[in-house]
């Protein structure tokens, strides 16, 4: 049961992946915006480059976008990789579906098509385990518990369908 | 000659975000699950751990370079050609690099869902 627990990804930990999907779509949107308002930024001209900080849209996209960070090296803290990412390219869909319902704009078939297929993808990796491989902490030895708990996760991570969350073990 | 330098552009963007991402999720498998440590000791020992890991200031270079080599292709070549392939090409080198230098089991499962969430990326922003 302990097994099962460790793999589950909780509520919070889907709250995390939500904010990698929600900032960094918001972030990019916010910045595009502003960055159209203030023109293009060249090397040659700094001031250009103040200019567009201080633009409200641009700051408040950055700040967007930094909590995209946050909300990405949580993830990466507990899940694999190559189960973060597709997360992370929900955001496109996110924004073909503001696009199409809040901004009123003409979607297109190949664009569903694009849509579908990267929710399709994002399914798969979500019924499977968000952990499939064990790192080793140093910092284990005042929970005499946890070892005995991470060697069986690696049990089960040997066999990824058993380890799917609300599995068999619980 | 204006397609090759459009596709080392592309190429170099993905190497890069590769390199980003695969240092930055070994950094943050070795600060160790933020929840956990949350838990136990607060946040100023995930900030301490995290700013004292120097696989985190690699990363946070490779990403850097990543957006500067972005900046640079998109002047190369057309943003509808190389912002999508870029991106979608991303997908399948993390796939790769995430199975070779993080040792993650890569299944059908997941291939299957980066083969997707890359055709839809390309789909998308093409």
């Amino acid at each position: 049961m302990l097994c099962t627990e460790y793999f589950y990804v909780t509520f919070r930990k889907y709250l995390v992946l939500g904010g990698v999907t929600v900032f960094a779509a918001a972030g990019d949107t916010m910045l595009s915006h502003g960055m159209k308002q203030t023109g293009a930024v060249s090397i040659h001209h700094l001031q250009s480059l103040i200019a567009a900080l201080l633009n409200p849209w641009v700051a408040i996209g950055i700040l967007l976008l930094l909590a995209f960070f946050a909300a990405y090296m949580n993830a990466l803290s507990w899940a694999d990789l190559t189960y973060v990412l597709p997360a992370t390219s929900l955001g496109y869909v996110l924004l073909a579906l503001i696009a199409r319902f809040a901004l009123h704009e003409q979607v297109s078939p190949m664009r569903w098509l694009g849509i579908a297929l990267i929710s399709g993808g994002v399914g798969f990796v979500a019924g499977g385990p968000a952990l499939t491989k064990q790192h080793h902490q140093e910092e284990h030895s005042d929970f005499p518990s946890s070892r005995a708990e991470l060697k069986r996760g690696e049990a089960a991570s040997a066999d990824p369908v058993r380890a799917i969350p609300g599995g068999a073990e619980r | 000659m204006k397609h090759l330098y459009t596709w080392s552009g592309i190429l170099i963007v993905v190497f890069f975000t590769v390199v980003g991402d695969i240092v930055m999720a070994r950094a943050m498998k070795q600060v160790g699950d933020m929840h956990e440590l949350w838990r136990r000791s607060g946040l100023w020992t995930i900030v301490g751990r995290v700013l004292s890991n120097a696989n985190f200031y690699l990363g946070v270079t490779a990403m850097a370079v990543a957006f500067f080599s972005l900046l640079f292709a998109l002047s190369w070549g057309d943003v509808s050609l190389v912002a999508p392939a870029a991106a979608s090409l991303t997908v399948i080198g993390n796939s790769f690099a995430a199975k070779i230098f993080l040792h993650e089991k890569v299944d059908r499962r997941r291939w299957l869902a980066a083969t997707l969430v890359a055709a839809g990326v390309a789909l998308l922003a093409g």
